[in-house]
């Protein structure tokens, strides 16, 4: 059902002269149109999604029973205590929301750049913030124990004539990640319609049309909303950019307002930032690298894109290494003794061997990138891709939890060991977010087929010459 | 027989023609053929392609929208209702001291007021770009063809509606022809003329009209008294396991919930060993001497307590005519005992410490008046009274030395 592209086919040549293509050759309006909705098509899936499906399922189900046993006895039942009060929840937040950047960035700030060659994994990309952002808010949602109270959180007007203190980063985190939830949610969305609108076209059964056909708003391809359609793109990827900078700084100052060594740094924000930045493409790359050959999509998201995506964990990757670097200099030139030793405790204490793993992962995995060989092939850059995410979260595991547990008296210190609860949860929200992807895979078109079709050459119509 | 004139058509059986739809090769003829159209003066027409065509706006002659400026007047709004509620909220109507932070801090207030900008801005871009386009919308004339199906994969399309004034369907056709068409086509309208179908439309009113039914039964209640509490969800801490104090309880084995106090154990301000002070008694017999000092403060205080508490019985100078006798002489109450003048022998060689008692414990039908007067009022009253009976059973030594020749002088009382 897809052309296979032969496999000499390699547009990851840097010759400065000649405009790498985006996709194999022989690429034309109708065959991007049949490799995308092909895979929605499908009467049934592949046996490896089914098989995933139940996996990540089950997993799913482990989350949610654990949630249900986290509300009706109470916090308790994590590892969290004083001193350590935040441990895997916010850390696993932390690591979901910033996983879900790396999308944002494909979809809003490449877009801004002109960089063609996002159309490809946008959104896919996009899909994955969403999930992302889905896992990461459920934590902040659980971890308050009072769930049923929730509704506090926002200004409403109440009897008790109590109101939020806006003054406090928290809540400057439930603005920005609701902000950001939706956004996402309604940008991925309006990038959707003209593809609904496809699958609305080609669907033969009833159920399909009518389903297709009410997401797809009635879509027609006309030139005067596509003008409007345009410049409303524009408009939320201007929005989105400052949106993903100004959401994990805020998420960052959950930390970096409090006064605890190794918390109070002026660094956090673009620290954080960067971080996500990194952690988010190397999930967009593991989960690209599979699914493209799963769905055969390689004529679309081809080995380029992903060295693209590879280039950008380098370079994000240097960035974070810096971070750590100013982290040390400025616990040091401070000459603060509890910054020292909250900084010498990391690499030194109990949890050194978290300390250490986060460095290895985070900055020596990623300097394999710089070896052309291991940008290229898939099976290695997964590898390396699954490092940098267990480092990222490492990385949220030492600055919370190592963080707390030994702070300005030694009479205050503290031993954290999670519990099976928190362990249950974590797995089970990778569990919850490969379920929402495969579903993504199954019934949403997985590439961006309008904007695609949009940068082929020659307007599609007449097909890509051979490289 | 020429072709109905659109719209004119007298025969209902027959589908109203509603415009054509004609196809192009590619986005370059597609562009082309709209700036023929658009010079042919035709208003009520689209060129449709399944991605946007760079220049298309041009060759149309679309105007630019004005969606940029309702995003950008959004994103006003959202900065000024962001400054207003942290205002508002943290520093007007519910101003609550945080570490120190201050009630309004603009740069505290930037990371809110940022987000919001964002949320209503995108809210007005969405928004916008749904309503400017006019979606969503059930139904274009160029659905009705068969071939439009490839407008959302590979294929381009123009389409002129039949309500445009220029519209006439040979001419027109002639004209798409001329334009580089490879196909051109008759739309025509849905059978039952309508565009939306009638079940659709009526299940949109149905539960729109639903929707509003229970936030109008909410705000009915909520204005109306009711006799019996307010249903509420969040239970909290109405039920709580816990036994009462002094109640019954299973868990100790006497069945009481509340331990009784250790042995010997005094509630604070019980242990009053002054015995002098407390209770008037010195060895074992009544206290001469007061307790407290006598002063000028201490005499006026007693005569203002003593004036609350005492004189509505004893009378203000302690005659025994105070409000009480003469209300109950006035009613004729049988079996009245007048309240005791403090100025009888009886009462006169009483050491001071038993009139505190009598104040404490009170005495036949007098109450005892401890739970009233403190332990250092009573003492001033018991100054005070003294200082009234002293008033009453004066003798020629209490008058001043100066004043005592006017009192042998005969004739009337100085």
């Amino acid at each position: 059902m897809s052309t296979v592209a032969a496999p000499s086919f390699d547009n990851t040549t840097d010759d400065p002269r000649v405009r790498a293509p985006l996709t194999s050759p022989g690429q034309d309006l109708a065959s991007v149109t049949e490799l995308v909705s092909g895979v929605v098509e499908r009467p049934r899936p592949p046996l490896g999604w089914y098989v995933a499906f139940v996996v990540s399922s089950a997993w799913t189900g482990v989350f949610l029973l654990l949630a249900g046993y986290l509300i009706g006895t109470g916090v308790g039942v994590w590892g969290n205590n004083i001193p350590v009060a935040w441990a895997f929840d916010i850390a696993n937040f932390v690591f979901w929301i910033g996983i879900g950047h790396a999308g944002t960035l494909i979809s809003a700030i490449l877009f801004l750049f002109r960089q063609k060659w996002r159309t490809s994994i946008n959104r896919a990309a996009e899909a994955m913030t969403i999930f992302a952002v889905i896992c990461a808010g459920l934590y902040p949602a659980l971890h308050v124990g009072r769930v049923w109270v929730e509704y506090w959180l926002f200004p409403y007007p109440n009897q008790m004539s109590l109101w939020p203190n806006f003054r406090s980063p928290l809540l400057w985190d439930v603005v920005a990640v609701s902000t950001y939830a939706t956004v996402s949610l309604l940008f991925w969305y309006l990038g959707m319609v003209p593809d609904l609108g496809t699958l609305r076209d080609r669907a033969t059964g009833r159920v399909r049309k009518v389903l297709y056909g009410v997401f797809a708003l009635g879509w027609r391809g006309s030139a005067r909303q596509w003008h409007r359609y345009e410049r409303a793109y524009l408009l939320l990827a201007a929005l989105s950019t400052p949106l993903v900078l100004s959401v994990h700084s805020v998420v960052s100052c959950d930390f970096a307002v409090a006064l605890l060594p190794g918390w109070h740094a002026t660094i956090f924000p673009p620290y954080f930032v960067a971080g996500a930045i990194f952690s988010g493409f190397a999930m967009v790359v593991t989960l690209m690298v599979p699914a493209r050959a799963y769905f055969g999509l390689k004529d679309l998201i081809t080995i380029r894109h992903l060295e693209n995506m590879n280039k950008f964990i380098l370079a994000t990757g240097c960035m974070v290494g810096y971070s750590y670097a100013v982290e040390v200099f400025c616990a040091w030139y401070s000459g603060n003794p509890y910054e020292w030793f909250a900084l010498v405790n990391r690499a030194l204490g109990p949890y050194a061997w978290c300390y250490w793993t986060m460095v290895l992962c985070n900055v020596v995995a990623p300097q394999l990138f710089w070896f052309k060989r291991w940008r290229t092939t898939p099976a290695l850059m997964v590898l390396v891709a699954v490092l940098v995410n267990v480092g990222m979260w490492m990385e949220r595991f030492v600055i919370i939890v190592v963080s707390l547990s030994r702070d300005f008296l030694p009479s205050s210190w503290g031993f954290y060991m999670p519990t099976w609860v928190d362990l249950g949860m974590f797995a089970g929200s990778f569990g919850l977010f490969f379920t929402l992807f495969l579903l993504f895979c199954r019934y949403l078109p997985m590439v961006a087929m309008a904007e695609v079709k949009s940068v082929l050459p020659h307007g599609g119509t007449v097909r890509s010459e051979d490289v | 027989m020429t072709e109905p004139r659109a719209g004119l058509t007298t025969d209902p059986s027959e589908p109203r023609v509603a415009g054509l739809l004609a196809e192009f090769s590619g986005p370059d003829a597609l562009r082309a053929a709209a700036s023929g159209v658009r010079d042919g003066g035709y208003r009520r027409w689209d060129a449709h392609s399944p991605f946007p065509i760079h220049g298309m706006e041009r060759a149309m002659g679309i105007r630019p929208t004005i969606l940029p400026w309702l995003v950008l007047g959004a994103g006003i709004g959202g900065a000024a209702a962001a400054l207003l509620l942290q205002w508002w909220t943290n520093a007007v109507d519910y101003p609550y001291w945080i570490s120190g932070k201050p009630l309004f801090s603009l740069p505290a207030n930037i990371p809110v007021m940022f987000e919001l900008i964002v949320l209503f801005s995108a809210f007005a871009a969405i928004g916008g770009v749904l309503v400017l386009n006019l979606l969503p919308q059930y139904w274009h004339p160029a659905f009705s063809a068969k071939r439009f199906a490839r407008v959302t994969s590979d294929g381009f399309f123009l389409s002129i509606d039949a309500s445009d004034p220029r519209f006439e369907p040979a001419l027109t056709r002639r004209l798409l022809e001329s334009l580089g068409a490879t196909a051109v086509e008759v739309c025509y309208a849905p059978a039952t003329g309508r565009r939306v179908p009638r079940a659709v439309t009526w299940t949109l009113l149905i539960v729109a009209a639903l929707a509003v039914l229970p936030p109008l039964w909410i705000a009915r209640v909520r204005q109306s008294p009711s006799g019996t509490p307010r249903v509420h969800i969040i239970q909290d801490m109405d039920f709580q396991p816990r036994y009462p104090s002094q109640g019954v309880g299973t868990y100790f084995d006497d069945r009481r919930a509340s331990r009784p106090p250790v042995p010997n154990t005094v509630a604070e301000g019980g242990l009053q060993t002054d015995s002098h002070y407390f209770r008037g008694q010195v060895d074992g017999r009544w206290a001469a001497t007061l307790p407290i000092l006598t002063d000028m403060e201490q005499m006026q205080r007693g005569r203002e307590r003593f004036n609350i508490y005492c004189a509505t019985c004893h009378g203000l100078g302690g005659q025994g005519d105070g409000m009480t006798h003469v209300r109950a002489v006035k009613r004729g109450e049988t079996g009245w005992v007048q309240p005791r003048s403090l100025h009888v022998a009886n009462v006169l060689k009483q050491p001071v410490g038993q009139l505190f008692n009598t104040i404490t414990h009170g005495l036949n039908t007098m109450p005892g008046h401890a739970a009233q007067i403190p332990v250092d009022d009573r003492w001033a009253i018991v100054l005070y009274v003294r200082a009234l009976q002293r008033s009453q059973n004066a003798g020629i030594d209490d008058v001043p030395a100066e004043q005592r020749p006017a009192f042998f002088q005969g004739g009337t009382k100085p």
